[in-house]
């Protein structure tokens, strides 16, 4: 019974998903809102003058959005403070009794 | 786990790996990549020994604390680097107008706060990576 | 069929979804939500796509005729990051309730964690 329920809402899903793919705009083509918006004209047509990197993913990642980054790193960096936590505090239970 | 063609063969392409990796993470800002990439490329290097020669062998290269220091000083480079901007009078990690050099593009050295803040993201990466291998490998 | 990659990557979503929903195993779960990611990072990377273009890598004298778009492929940078910080807290944690119940199966841990309270 469960199951049933799953795979019915997996095919709804599924099938909705599908339409909305089908009515997007045609993949790969320079004039799609996402790549003819102006912030992307601008990173690609401006990105070497502002930052001095070629590279505008480069570019994108560590200046524009830098800010975007520093919370990234946050991220990595409390994930590995958390996972550490966990061990360090099983030895302490350990160690403890 | 002593394997002598994992270990000779780990041997041979391991300084291919870690050279791979320092040319990712410096050419970031000129070619595909950039600190994340490399920094895991790094880390594969580190990875790879440790399977290859055994924790202790990566312990005593890596040490918990050198690792611990290179985290924790990654993201503290990063907001130092963005604090300068805001000493110059400029925003928040700013590049040009907070006075880091932008340099002739296309050169290593070039890009000014791009260039510094993809070598500590690698690092950083570098350090965490093989930290989260260490931890969630089993212990035997 | 110019839109072969978002179907692939709406179906991917579903694939995941199901993995999720359907096994009990924790791991399988995690994978299941790896799956999903994946899926969307696909979306996104596809969006920015230009057909028969080039990498948006070039020196102010060097010719840019038909780049893709960078904005995209950043922002993916960003989620792969933390696809990755969660993915090892997950595992993690899985490990410290492997040790406690003995078991990574989720009806088992919630079937123990109703006769213990």
């Amino acid at each position: 019974m469960k199951s049933v329920l799953i795979i019915l809402l997996l095919v709804c899903l599924a099938a909705l998903l599908v339409a909305v793919a089908l009515d997007m705009p045609p993949l790969g083509e320079p004039s799609t809102p996402a790549n003819a918006s102006p912030l992307t004209r601008y990173v690609i047509a401006n990105a070497v003058r502002d930052t001095g990197s070629p590279n505008r993913v480069a570019a994108v990642v560590a200046d524009y959005r830098a800010y975007d980054t520093l919370g990234e790193t946050t991220v990595l960096f409390t994930a590995v403070a958390a996972i550490l936590a966990l061990e360090r505090g099983r030895k302490d239970e350990k160690s403890n009794g | 786990m002593d394997d002598l063609v994992l270990k000779v063969v780990a041997r041979v392409i391991i300084p291919f790996i870690q050279v791979y990796g320092l040319y990712v993470v410096l050419h970031g800002h000129l070619s595909p990549g950039g600190g994340f990439a490399g920094g895991v490329i790094l880390a594969g290097g580190f990875i790879l020994y440790a399977l290859a020669y055994g924790r202790p062998a990566l312990d005593s290269l890596l040490p918990d604390r050198l690792a611990a220091l290179l985290e924790s000083g990654g993201v503290l480079w990063y907001t130092g680097l963005g604090l300068v901007g805001l000493l110059t009078g400029s925003a928040f990690l700013a590049n040009a107008r907070a006075g880091f050099p932008l340099g002739v593009p296309g050169r290593l050295f070039s890009g000014g706060i791009v260039f510094l803040l993809n070598l500590g993201i690698g690092l950083k990466v570098a350090a965490t990576i093989s930290t989260l291998f260490r931890n969630l490998q089993e212990e035997e | 069929m110019q839109n072969l990659e978002y179907i692939a990557a709406m179906l991917l979503y579903v694939t995941g979804l199901g993995i999720m929903l359907f096994h009990s195993n924790l791991i399988k779960k995690i994978i299941g939500m790896n799956i999903m990611e994946t899926a969307v990072f696909l979306i996104f990377i596809a969006a920015g796509y230009v057909r028969g273009g080039q990498p948006p890598i070039a020196l102010p004298g060097e010719p840019l005729l038909l780049p893709v778009n960078p904005l995209p492929q950043a922002l993916i940078l960003t989620g792969l990051v933390v696809s990755v910080s969660i993915t090892a807290y997950a595992l993690a944690l899985l490990r410290e309730i492997y040790r406690h119940f003995g078991t990574l199966d989720a009806a088992e841990i919630a079937r123990r964690k109703g006769e213990l309270t």
